[in-house]
């Protein structure tokens, strides 16, 4: 009982009505269940990068590694530094992508949401309207026009291409301009009234105030761009990313198995680590995401 | 002259007819230019949302009229693509199908899981809580990985799900999981479910944290008998705004499976049995070149997505009534 107080109990208000311990154990054992679901796929992928080669082809499959070796990423390094483009310029590239994307979005977005949130004037209301109902277009709906447009600019086969559309993407203005309600109105009269500018209240009092909430911006931006594969737009070898060398390599065949798996450690810790780092602040913004009814 | 007019005596604005209209408009001329600074400020972020995501949806909506094969200019065909859609593309039909199917088993499971999960981690200890919330949320954002699940359900020995059966006793040759039509739609939608606790999970564990805690005490006195009563009548009413944000993205993301289909059963899959409006809107778009005709299925495809919304969120209304 000191476990199970310990890991349920601890957080439960004591004049709450009880529920009974059997049902507990249901619903906990579900949760279990379900996690272990979850998760096995993960930890699988993680044994699966450091097996050697013989322990990944024994039959029947093990789920964990016994001895493990680093042998998939030193021949990640050979394989793709004997192809025509080395490896590190698909990381740099998918760098390059995820960094601008995630920044000039935080940024614009932000710049955005303030003038939404903290006041009223003409247009305002529908600008948000628009930002709301197209949360529920899916972009592959967008996608033909968004090639033509592409087209049209001359962008095609540029990271532009990838980077520009993803800086104005609607749920991180829908977030952030619920965040920024939060702020007192009072915070930023009295800065005005110590003559502060409307560009000095947004850099200097709601940005600082808002940290959380770039937090969340960047772990939804982040993971999407750090695994977009180019897509239709980009065609050079040179430019590809993280994601697209990694299906090439999958598609490699079943010797690269290991090699596959180390890759696939690489695309998922970066997200997974960033996301642990942020989660508290991550759900602080989330409790205020709420659709204005 | 009319503005005095207004403000000294805004009593007879009403009897003052036309003079009314045009202040209006000055009004709104000076709110306008008052606000230059917001304009200002909203203007990268507006120019690349509406030149990347209002422009084209418009321009989707317009082409669906024509047909258009990128090479020559347009041709106006009125409804011919929509009828050739509804009526003449089996295909259509299959994956109209399968989307529905789609929609209507990971769209509600999904919803549903989001909230039961975020709802039990809620009642863990601090530590325990951040941990659960990390193994339900990470399968999204390692989001691309979900190739792990073509080992899993591999057509030989090796695969890990042939091997376990065939271990245990249960199968004696490998079955080829992602080539038999049986079971691709299936296969599909459990990684589907893996990947769907994303944002409005989080989402949900925010609001379970925001709810007033003072008001299920207030409850217990009023007469709510047991947690089934407190959780409908107390727990959901109080994190309605949430519950209407996570069923945006949940039918947003399950009209829109796409990319698991292709990469676990490719593309096009055996006998289009994991063909979805998605997918045929890839196939006329991108390998067609058929724009207009692909732009009719996006524009049908929104519609639906639209109107499922507002019948949830119409729904949602009533939770706690």
């Amino acid at each position: 009982m000191t476990l199970y107080s310990r890991v349920i109990g601890a957080f439960r208000p004591q004049k709450r009505l009880n529920r009974s311990f059997a049902v507990s154990f249901m619903l906990f054992g579900l949760l279990l269940g379900f996690g272990a679901f979850m998760v096995l796929p993960l930890i699988y992928t993680v044994n699966n990068a450091f097996k050697p080669l013989d322990e990944l082809f024994i039959f029947p499959p093990r789920f964990l590694v016994r001895n493990p070796t680093l042998e998939n990423f030193t021949d990640l390094m050979v394989i793709m530094g004997n192809s025509w483009v080395p490896f590190t310029r698909y990381i740099a590239n998918t760098l390059l992508i995820t960094l601008v994307g995630t920044a000039g979005h935080i940024l614009l977005a932000s710049a955005a949401a303030y003038p939404l949130a903290k006041f009223k004037f003409p247009g305002s209301s529908i600008l948000f309207k628009i930002v709301v109902l197209s949360l529920m277009f899916s972009p592959h709906v967008t996608a033909i026009p968004n090639y033509l447009v592409m087209s049209q600019l001359g962008w095609i086969n540029t990271q532009a291409a990838i980077i520009v559309p993803s800086l104005a993407f609607s749920l991180g203005l829908f977030l952030m301009k619920q965040f920024m309600e939060q702020i007192p109105d009072a915070l930023i009269e009295a800065a005005k009234i110590d003559g502060a500018n409307e560009y000095r209240v947004f850099w200097q009092i709601v940005m600082p105030n808002v940290k959380p909430a770039w937090l969340t911006l960047m772990i939804l931006q982040f993971p999407a761009l750090w695994g977009t594969d180019g897509g239709s737009f980009i065609y050079s070898e040179n430019l590809k990313t993280l994601h697209y060398a990694l299906s090439q390599v999958i598609q490699g065949g079943i010797a690269r198995a290991g090699v596959g798996a180390a890759v696939a450690l690489l695309l998922m810790t970066v997200p997974i680590l960033l996301f642990i780092i942020s989660q508290s602040s991550v759900i602080q913004t989330m409790a205020t995401s709420g659709m204005k009814e | 002259m009319v503005q005095i007019h207004n403000t000294t005596e805004p009593a007879l604005q009403g009897l003052a007819g036309g003079p009314i209209k045009e202040s209006r408009l000055a009004q709104l001329w000076k709110d306008i230019k008052k606000s230059k600074h917001y304009y200002f400020m909203m203007s990268p972020y507006m120019i690349i949302f509406f030149l990347f995501t209002v422009i084209p949806v418009v321009v989707s909506f317009g082409l669906s009229f024509f047909y258009f094969n990128m090479l020559e200019t347009p041709r106006f065909i009125g409804w011919e693509n929509y009828s050739r859609l509804l009526l003449g593309d089996d295909v259509f039909m299959i994956a109209l199908k399968n989307t529905f199917l789609f929609a209507v088993i990971t769209g509600p499971l999904s919803y549903i899981a989001c909230f039961l999960f975020a709802w039990l981690i809620n009642e863990l200890s601090p530590f325990v809580r951040s941990l659960m919330t990390l193994v339900f949320y990470a399968p999204s954002i390692s989001g691309n990985v979900f190739f792990i699940w073509l080992i899993v359900f591999s057509g030989d020995s090796y695969g890990y799900l042939n091997g376990f059966l065939m271990k245990i006793g249960v199968l004696l040759e490998p079955v080829i999981w992602l080539q038999n039509e049986k079971y691709i739609l299936p296969i599909i939608i459990i990684v589907q479910l893996w990947l769907s606790l994303g944002t409005s999970f989080l989402a949900f564990i925010a609001g379970l944290q925001t709810v007033d805690q003072t008001l299920f005490e207030a409850g217990a006195m009023d007469g709510i008998r047991n947690r089934w009563q407190e959780l409908w009548f107390i727990t959901l009413p109080s994190m309605r705004p949430q519950l209407m944000f996570g069923a945006v993205m949940q039918i947003t993301a399950s009209f829109a499976v796409a990319e698991v289909s292709i990469a676990l059963a490719g593309f096009p899959s055996v006998n289009y049995a994991g063909h979805t409006v998605v997918t045929h809107l890839m196939d006329y778009g991108t390998l067609r070149f058929e724009m207009g005709y692909a732009s009719a299925i996006a524009t049908i495809l929104f519609a639906i997505m639209l109107g499922t919304n507002m019948m949830t969120q119409k729904l949602l209304r009533k939770v706690g009534e």
